[in-house]
């Protein structure tokens, strides 16, 4: 089990690098252009251009550039560990924007984490025991529902209803934790839920479909001919059987929303990571719309080994193999 | 019915039973009117072939159909009780603690991702309040009794870990548990090495004499009956054939389905010069022949075989059976040419 | 019209196959390290002869599908020879091996995957478009096929899921007659099939033989159905090749253990009918891993007879008996039938050390 995780910090680690590496291609290597006035935003001025010639280092060749850029990103520069530089637009430094937007972020996906797995599951699980029955009807419904509709659309609908017209949520807008709780919950349970309706709903139909598989096996079978309850069959044989491909995509969907919850953190003014990168993508800010890169990849790479220990801890059978 | 010198009260009679499947192609007949008995000591052998009903009725007797899509009609006497009038909550009690069921492929019947042991122990819960340890350790009983080795370090193995025949050990480990009246082994030897299927076969019969339970062998290979089996319950399109004791059913068979299933087996005994196979195919439980369903493939057929079906009837000196013929010319057609060919007349 | 296999077979082997050998790597690691080796085929020595179903016998694992595929070169060997009408076929590159492909042809044990659900029937026999002048031709060819298998014409337009599995099974026979074989290996054609079918379509295998003079290595487990079939035997156990000969011959008196206990283990009717008093050989434990294989005699942790020192030092060769028979044991079976007991000790008392 040791050599397993230690393998699989091992491919992780390396994905990053070659995620860094293909960032380097893209950003400093695309023909048709000095990498340079890239870099330098919308207003560059010929010294500025000079100082990020310097800085890094476009003038030697391309693997010392990247030697460079990895270093830096790896030990840091003036601004801390890791070293990504800084906004030529507004001369922020990127990693204290990210520090700063991220929590907003992380908030979001964890709030709405865990409701679409906690709904999207239960309504599955409801849904194929209750096959073919007005219950699963209506949830199939739903679920329709939850993936057809636009997100800025029900996000739209939701503020309008609970927040203009009831006035039971606060508006627009994100209040750090520390700053308030209760402020904090208000201006966050709009976003939660909006963003994990799309979710609930895939994770709803996907539960579904896997354990009605799953109940058709003949394990299943075997547990109700020893004479257990109903409810253990279903939750202890069948749902832990249908739940590795469900912890499969729920592991890719997280790490994909670190950077890509774009429509949410818009609608709701939240000012997130995502927020941030079609901002600076728009004014062509391109440090900080690496930094998002790079945490996007970093988030894969790490959901993707904590899918995989998970994984093998819920089935044996890839441990052993 | 009549029933054969057997003591005691029986552990399980059926009668009458049918199962009716509402499908979206219409009604299929899985089972029609079948009664059969069970005693202790006894090993019953269903014989039939894919579509003959075999499976289905033990699956009933479990409770183990849908009862959304499955309509049951008759009566599965267990021990003075109808199984049939229990509630769900009942039917749960019977199942694996009196009444069990081990199946054909143990490869898959196995949770795939929980120990071997906790598996057997969870079914000791199942039906007794006792601690996870006092479980565990009445796992590793029946794991040593059924003939697995080293029972403590293999108890905590996963399922893809063991090989078949072991498996199968397993699950006649858990099916042993709470020690059941009545054992149903569906075809649990079909998908296992023939050196394994006469270990589990042995397996089965110390079982059956050691616990004093009666024996449900369902299977398609003749072979298995005769060896293992006191009785003999042939099926065909989900009704009785033939029904009596195993010697005679094998010394003097009177169906002529079952006469075919005899001709058209090759025999590890001797090469025959020709396989006699029962010509067609299984009839369609959607829309079953008129008369006998054997009728269409039988080569014995006369007058009233489509206009009627043949009751299953007793004979004298003989067992009960479905088929219009004579006695007489049953006997005829057995001494003359099935049984001679076999080398199978007493 | 049946001729004898004795008649048959004088125009010497069809297919020889010499020191045979397949392993299959086991990869595992980051940069997929071989890690180990599954000795699938071992040391593999046989012929066919014109004209005769050799049945190729073993339990799951032993090697005889991995043998009938390497016949037909599907798989590559990892050492050997193999000849097929006198050419050497081992190291022969799929290119040069088509025409080759025409004269081989395989039928599948299961009936149900082995159809390309998407074709219909017709569809499935596109190959013969390159030997059929028109369209015409060639779909009066299949039909001819359909009806020498006990199909009729119109199931020219089919698709498999319309056909039950005995039938499906015909379908792949007419498909592996098509390009008129001279051998046919059939992979366990009747194990997926109920009884009643079994016989019809082993009926049927027969008298395409006799009608095409056709040949046939016959692969399966169940030793009823190879009795019937099968002119001469192998039996392998562990990929290795225990027994070997002429198929009454083995049926009366099994040289090897392994195979006296796989004929002992064969559930069967008797005379006397239910509870059996028939003495069965049964072997303890399981069949070893094919990674792992035990030393010299494969087959010596499980057998009866099993003598220390020299069981598992010395690997048994193939030896000759009287007729066509041969057996690799140190200790082979003396007189059919024994019961277990008897088997344990050769030769009837102190066995090993005195003999050597």
């Amino acid at each position: 089990m040791l050599i397993y995780l230690v393998r699989r910090i091992l491919w992780a680690i390396l994905v990053v690098f070659v995620v860094l590496f293909i960032t380097f291609l893209v950003f400093f290597k695309l023909p048709n252009g000095d990498p340079a006035l890239r870099f330098a935003g919308k207003t560059p001025t010929p010294a500025m251009l000079d100082e990020i010639h310097h800085r890094l280092h476009l003038d030697k060749p391309w693997y010392i550039e990247f030697g460079y850029f990895v270093k830096t990103f790896a030990t840091g520069d003036q601004y801390g560990w890791p070293g990504l530089g800084y906004s030529y637009n507004s001369f922020a430094s990127v990693k204290s924007q990210i520090v700063y937007r991220a929590p907003r972020t992380l908030w979001l996906i964890a709030g709405a984490a865990t409701l679409w797995l906690t709904f999207g599951v239960a309504i599955g699980v409801l849904s194929a025991v209750k096959r073919r029955t007005l219950v699963d009807r209506l949830a199939m419904g739903f679920a329709l529902f939850g993936i057809s509709a636009p997100v800025f659309w029900l996000g739209l609908i939701a503020l309008y209803i609970f927040w203009r017209t009831l006035h039971w949520t606060a508006g627009t807008g994100y209040t750090p934790i520390a700053q308030g709780p209760g402020q904090w919950f208000s201006h966050m349970i709009l976003p939660w839920v909006v963003l994990s309706m799309l979710y609930t709903a895939i994770y709803a139909r996907m539960t579904r479909n896997n354990l009605l598989e799953t109940l058709g096996e003949d394990y299943i079978r075997t547990a109700r001919a020893k004479g257990l309850s109903e409810r253990r069959v279903i939750f202890r044989h069948g749902l832990r059987a249908s739940l590795t491909p469900i912890v499969t995509l729920f592991g890719l969907d997280v790490a994909l929303l670190v950077g890509g919850a774009i429509i949410t953190e818009s609608v709701f003014n939240l000012q997130g990571l995502g927020w941030m990168a079609i901002n600076s993508a728009t004014q062509q800010d391109l440090p900080i719309v690496l930094g998002v890169v790079l945490c996007t990849a970093t988030a894969v790479a790490f959901m993707n080994l904590v899918v995989d220990i998970v994984y093998a801890f819920l089935d044996p059978r890839v441990r052993y193999s | 019915m009549s029933s054969f010198s057997g003591s005691g009260t029986p552990l399980l009679d059926v009668r009458n039973l049918s199962v009716r499947f509402n499908t979206r192609d219409g009604v299929v007949q899985a089972v029609s009117d079948l009664s059969y008995t069970l005693r202790r000591g006894e090993t019953l052998g269903v014989v039939g072939e894919s579509g003959s009903g075999k499976s289905v009725t033990s699956l009933a007797i479990m409770g183990l159909l849908n009862r959304a899509h499955a309509d049951v009609a008759g009566e599965i006497m267990f021990e003075g009780t109808d199984l049939l009038k229990l509630s769900k909550e009942e039917l749960r009690t019977v199942r694996g603690r009196d009444i069990s069921m081990i199946f054909q492929d143990p490869f898959a019947c196995l949770h795939p991702m929980y120990r071997v042991g906790s598996q057997i122990a969870e079914a000791v819960r199942a039906h007794e309040d006792v601690s996870k340890s006092v479980a565990q350790a009445r796992a590793l009983e029946l794991l040593d009794a059924v003939g697995i080795p080293n029972a403590k370090s293999r108890a905590r193995d996963y399922p893809h870990q063991f090989s078949g025949g072991m498996r199968q050990r397993a699950m006649i480990a858990m099916a042993l548990v709470h020690n059941p009246d009545v054992l149903i082994a569906d075809e649990p030897t079909t998908a296992l090495d023939v050196t394994v299927q006469a270990q589990i076969l042995e397996l089965i019969d110390k079982v059956k004499k050691e616990f004093d339970i009666g024996v449900v062998l369902i299977t398609h290979d003749l072979g298995v009956v005769a060896e293992t089996a006191t009785h003999v319950l042939v099926m065909y399109a989900g009704r009785a054939m033939e029904y009596g004791p195993a010697h005679e059913i094998f010394n003097a068979a009177q169906h002529p389905y079952t006469w075919g299933l005899l001709e058209s087996m090759p025999t590890v005994e001797k090469r025959l010069d020709m396989l006699v196979p029962i010509e067609g195919s299984p009839p369609s439980l959607l829309r079953p022949p008129p008369g006998c369903p054997f009728h269409p493939r039988c080569k014995y057929r006369f007058e009233p075989c489509d206009k009627k079906r043949p009751p299953l009837q007793s004979i004298p000196d003989g067992h009960p059976d479905a088929c219009f013929l004579s006695p007489e010319r049953k006997r005829e057609i057995w001494k003359d040419r099935i049984g001679a060919e076999l080398g199978l007349t007493v | 019209m049946s001729t004898t296999p004795e008649a048959r077979a004088g125009h010497g082997p069809l297919v020889e196959v010499e020191h045979l050998t397949k392993h299959f790597p086991i990869k595992q690691g980051v940069f997929s390290r071989a890690k180990g080796v599954v000795h699938a085929v071992e040391d593999v020595t046989l012929t066919v002869n014109r004209g005769e179903t050799l049945g190729i016998v073993g339990e799951s694992g032993c090697g005889k599908s991995t043998t009938a595929r390497l016949i037909v070169r599907l798989l590559d060997p990892t050492s050997g020879a193999i000849r097929f009408d006198g050419r050497d076929i081992t190291r022969v590159g799929q290119r040069r091996l088509r025409p080759l492909r025409q004269e081989m042809a395989i039928i599948f044990q299961d009936p149900y995957s082995s159809l390309n659900p998407r074709k219909s029937v017709g569809q499935i026999f596109f190959f013969l478009n390159d030997t059929a002048p028109t369209e015409k031709d060639k779909k009066q060819r299949v039909q001819e096929l359909l009806d020498r298998v006990g199909l009729s014409p119109e199931h020219y337009n089919r698709y498999p899921h319309e056909f039950s599995g005995g039938q499906r099974q015909r379908i792949g026979i007419a498909r592996a007659l098509a390009l008129q074989p001279k051998l046919i290996v059939c992979d366990e054609p009747v194990s997926a099939l109920d009884v009643s079918v079994q016989a019809q379509i082993l009926n049927l295998l027969k008298s395409l033989q006799d009608e095409f003079d056709l040949t046939y290595v016959f692969i399966s487990h169940d030793l009823s159905v190879i009795r019937q079939v099968s002119d001469r035997i192998a039996v392998m156990y562990l990929g290795h090749i225990v027994e070997i000969g002429n198929s009454e011959l083995l049926y009366e008196h099994p040289r090897h253990p392994y195979t006296a206990a796989l004929l002992s283990a064969v559930p069967r009717p008797e005379t006397n009918g239910g509870t059996s008093t028939r003495q069965r050989i049964v072997l303890s434990g399981d069949v070893p891993s094919p990674v792992d294989p035990p030393n010299a005699c494969v087959f010596h942790p499980r057998c009866p007879r099993f003598q220390p020192g020299h069981c598992d030092v010395e690997t048994p060769l193939l030896r000759r008996f009287e007729g066509d028979q041969e057996a690799a044991c140190h200790y082979p079976v003396e007189r059919w039938p024994m019961t277990e007991e008897e088997l344990r000790h050769p030769f009837g008392g102190r066995a090993a050390a005195e003999s050597r």
